[in-house]
């Protein structure tokens, strides 16, 4: 059985089906990529892998137990964690208020040893804290600890989205269009440090339009068209397949091809 | 039924600015006073209310030019235009109650029309009237909505604020044209009342104002059908717990439909539900 | 996405926390000794009634903004639970022996109770809706009062003893109860800053920022805000109870949809999130009934006003700015950052 192994998971609403029998897995210690054109139904795939919707037909397995239609708040616990392809930082909190929020799960003080300040609670918030300065300095937010999340730049949004996903203890992150908004050289970058994620024993399972961006860094890929699988391989199959390049050329995502 | 009237006006305004405007219940209490001055001015009581349902409407559209406009265009905070009509609201009430004093006061019949005999209970005629009008007054509003270039503007705007403006649709009209609307259907309700009753005080308006938007809630606020439904379950299951529960009991049905409604089916019965987007 | 700063007071703001941060034990022993000194500076009975309903207001405050500031939940239907605590403290003492921090007690639990109970729509409900449904809860509390009469003497209200500590009568003469009001205002205070700094409190942050994101990092959406209405009426219930006992008579009049509106404007004006908001908001909100007699009928007028004009100008409170100063990190490791690389 692989470690994350994704089977006929299918989605509709209404009568429109966004995401049609998909099948994929992914081994530990990989990075795993899910391409296809704006509207593929790759977030919605994100959605079901976190719990955020309920799968209507399939099965998601994650270390030998099934995961689908568990609350997201179960599935973290399991070890998925994700970002959004829309920035979703608690963005009025410090830097590290952010991260210690992504500690939460995993603090057991509870609320009468907070209450009256138990030893505890002062060990407990104590280790959790440098646990979280730690995650921040290793992603290169160190000097940002004490600043307001979204006081930050674009890129150290984007980091601090994951730095808190790392801090669930995560063991596959789930990254939900990391490069979305960066210019060639930050996504570079990005995808550098995501090699040096995996290099320290995460599993990454990505999500992006823009093939150019994974095509580097993936240990496989798997292309959605329309809710549905229409490719998988590694990258150089992936560029020279047919059907993506008609996905990408005669969908509605010429400009993503072009670029 | 008034509560239908009442409703509409909650309705309007959250369905374009998915705002519960606290300030619609003074509204209505002013009205009936408006109304009420032109009539104490000797004028005749249909002109009166006439006069009343323009001054209130312009009123609405002032209301929301001065104090909430100026939030919109800051993008705050929901809760800040929920303080701000509760604000407004205060200042309406209380300028009321300066002008014209707080005690209650008489208000002339627009008809006589004495009483009739309706499945065996003995009714005021006039109760029927103010259903009537309250019903062709919907009929008449939702033309307007449905049929009128300014209500496509409208339903255009709740759909989409954005979307309706790139189209060239003046979003600010289009809710200056709502608050009118809201402030009109309060003052037909001011003046239906005042006129049923013969009553009018300056915080009439706190209770029918919580009732109707009770009523627009159960209803599905937003939606205007949904509000004459709620309108007139609240004012039926009022009666009927004055009836099985005497008259104490009378003013707390709506806040129980209005719990039990939201606990049960939060978006009322003609409510829709959205997908979560993530 | 990106707030703009605050165009004013950040210049003069930081130097002044840096102040109050460097001589924070002098700045707080100050102003203990002010507080214990007040009542001996000769006021009158009026002027230490204001005082104590300052108090009170500041513990409603602190209650609501657990819930609106801290959860960003709002409730127009604090009033309830501010009656819940005033009806179950004073009955208690009208019925039973029991002693006046008992009743307390009584007031808080059964208060929390109800919170708790209340809370549970947040299953299903969220923004708006909730507000409504606080309101109607508020609504009906008071319908409650008025109805039940065999427990709640309906309208007529119910009058309550002088509550007894220490086998000492608490009067206004001898400031018993501006001294209680200090210690409840204390723990209160006390409490809330202790939630605000622990897992509970980010977890309550984090769904007030974000509930989605809240929830793909972990935190039970549903269990915390339930807890959050659990706690806010516990608070409110306490300060309900404390004022049964200082007035000589309450009933459902005093615990209207106003004063609900009151509560949450007090958390608006100070500074909604922030402790120190409440005081202030307290301060301005009670006393200006009082020191604008001038303006006569049209101090009402001025009041809506007043929330209009801070609601455009200033929405996020009177003391509502984020703080500059390095976040507080736990004692624990500002030793080890000190000591280690850096």
């Amino acid at each position: 059985m692989p470690y994350l192994n994704v089977s006929g998971i299918t989605k509709s609403f209404g009568g429109l089906v966004a995401v049609d029998g998909v099948n994929f897995h992914v081994e530990q210690g990989e990075i795993v990529s899910i391409i296809g054109p704006n509207g593929a139904g790759k977030t919605t795939v994100f959605n079901m892998l976190t719990g955020v919707y309920q799968v209507d037909v399939g099965e998601i397995v994650f270390e030998d137990h099934p995961i689908h239609n568990k609350s997201p708040q179960d599935i973290v616990q399991a070890g998925l964690s994700r970002t959004f392809q829309n920035i979703r930082l608690f963005g009025n909190l410090r830097v590290i208020e952010n991260v210690l929020i992504g500690t939460h799960i995993h603090t057991k003080y509870n609320f009468f040893d907070s209450l009256f300040r138990t030893r505890r609670f002062q060990k407990e918030e104590a280790e959790q804290t440098l646990k979280a300065i730690e995650i921040l300095e290793s992603i290169g937010l160190g000097e940002h600890i004490h600043s307001y999340a979204q006081n930050m730049p674009y890129g150290a949004q984007r980091k601090l989205e994951i730095a808190r996903a790392i801090a669930t203890n995560a063991k596959i992150l789930l990254l939900d269009e990391p490069a979305a908004g960066m210019n060639p050289q930050e996504s570079e970058e990005l995808m550098q440090f995501i090699r040096t994620l995996r290099d320290k024993g995460y599993t990454i399972l990505l999500i992006e339009h823009d093939m150019k961006v994974v095509m580097n860094i993936s240990d496989r890929i798997y292309v959605i068209d329309h809710g549905k699988k229409i490719a998988e391989g590694v990258s150089h199959e992936i560029i020279s397949n047919e059907k993506v390049i008609e996905a990408y050329l005669g969908g509605g995502a010429k400009k993503d091809a072009a670029n | 039924m008034t509560y239908a009237l009442i409703a509409v006006g909650f309705s309007l305004v959250f369905g374009i600015l998915r705002l519960v405007n606290f300030s619609h219940g003074s509204m209505y209490a002013f009205g009936a006073m408006i109304a009420l001055f032109f009539v104490g001015m000797h004028v005749n009581v249909w002109l009166a209310i006439l006069l009343s349902i323009i001054i209130t409407g312009v009123a609405g559209v002032v209301i929301d030019k001065m104090a909430l406009a100026p939030l919109r265009k800051k993008k705050s905070i929901p809760i800040a235009g929920l303080i701000t009509t509760i604000g407004v609201s205060h200042i309406i009430q209380n300028l009321l109650t300066i002008w014209f004093g707080s005690q209650t006061r008489p208000f002339p019949s627009l008809v006589e029309l004495g009483m009739v005999d309706l499945f065996g209970t003995r009714i005021d005629a006039r109760q029927i009237m103010v259903f009537v009008v309250s019903l062709i007054l919907m009929g008449i509003l939702t033309l307007v909505i449905n049929r009128s270039k300014v209500g496509l503007a409208m339903r255009a705007v709740e759909q989409n604020p954005k979307a309706a403006s790139l189209m060239g649709i003046d979003v600010n009209f289009v809710i200056s044209f709502t608050f009118f609307l809201a402030g009109v259907s309060a003052a037909i309700a001011g003046g239906l009342i005042a006129s049923t009753y013969n009553l009018v005080f300056p915080m009439m308006g706190f209770m029918a104002g919580l009732k109707g938007f009770s009523a627009a809630v159960l209803g599905g606020i937003g939606s205007l059908h949904g509000s004459i439904v709620g309108g007139l379950v609240v004012g039926v299951s009022e009666a009927m717990a004055v009836v099985f529960f005497g008259s104490a009991f009378r003013d707390s049905m709506a806040f129980v439909i209005l719990v039990l409604v939201l606990i049960i089916r939060p978006t009322g019965i003609f409510g829709k539900k959205a997908i979560l987007k993530v | 996405m990106k707030m703009k700063m605050e165009p004013f007071n950040r210049d003069f703001i930081t130097p002044i926390e840096q102040f109050l941060t460097k001589f924070r034990i002098p700045a707080w022993v100050l102003l203990g000794v002010f507080l214990l000194a007040l009542p001996h500076f000769g006021f009158n009975t009026f002027i230490m009634r204001l005082f104590i309903m300052i108090g009170i207001f500041s513990m409603l405050g602190l209650g609501l903004n657990i819930l609106m500031g801290y959860t960003g939940l709002v409730s127009l239907g604090h009033a309830g639970f501010f009656a819940i605590g005033a009806y179950t403290s004073a009955l208690l003492m009208v019925h039973t022996d029991l002693p006046f921090l008992v009743t307390l007690i009584a007031a808080a639990i059964t208060s929390g109770v109800v919170g708790g109970i209340l809370g549970l729509p947040t299953l299903r409900l969220s923004g708006n809706y909730l507000t409504i449904v606080t309101l109607g809860f508020g609504e009906i509390v008071r319908m409650v009062i008025m109805n039940w009469r065999s427990v709640t003497n309906g309208v007529l209200g119910v009058r309550s003893p002088r509550p007894v500590m220490f086998g000492m009568e608490f009067t206004f003469a001898n400031h018993g109860f501006y001294y209680t009001m200090l210690v409840l205002l204390l723990l209160t205070g006390l409490t809330s800053a202790a939630i605000l700094h622990s897992r509970t409190g980010r977890a309550f942050l984090a769904i007030k920022e974000d509930e989605i994101a809240a929830t793909m990092m972990g935190i039970r959406i549903t269990r915390y805000k339930i807890l959050a209405f659990t706690i806010s009426a516990t608070i409110t219930g306490v300060a309900g109870g404390f004022y049964a006992s200082l007035m000589p008579h309450i009933d459902h009049d005093v615990f209207t949809f106003d004063v609900s509106v009151l509560i949450v404007s007090i958390v608006i004006v100070g500074g909604m999130g922030t402790m120190r908001g409440m005081f202030l908001g307290a301060i301005i909100l009670i006393a200006f009934p009082e020191v604008s007699r001038f303006l006569m009928e049209y101090r009402f007028v001025v009041y809506g006003l007043l929330l209009i004009l801070m609601m455009r100008f200033r929405p996020q409170g009177i003391l509502g700015w984020k703080s500059r100063l390095p976040y507080n990190l736990p004692k624990l490791v500002q030793k080890r950052v000190e000591t280690g690389v850096q």
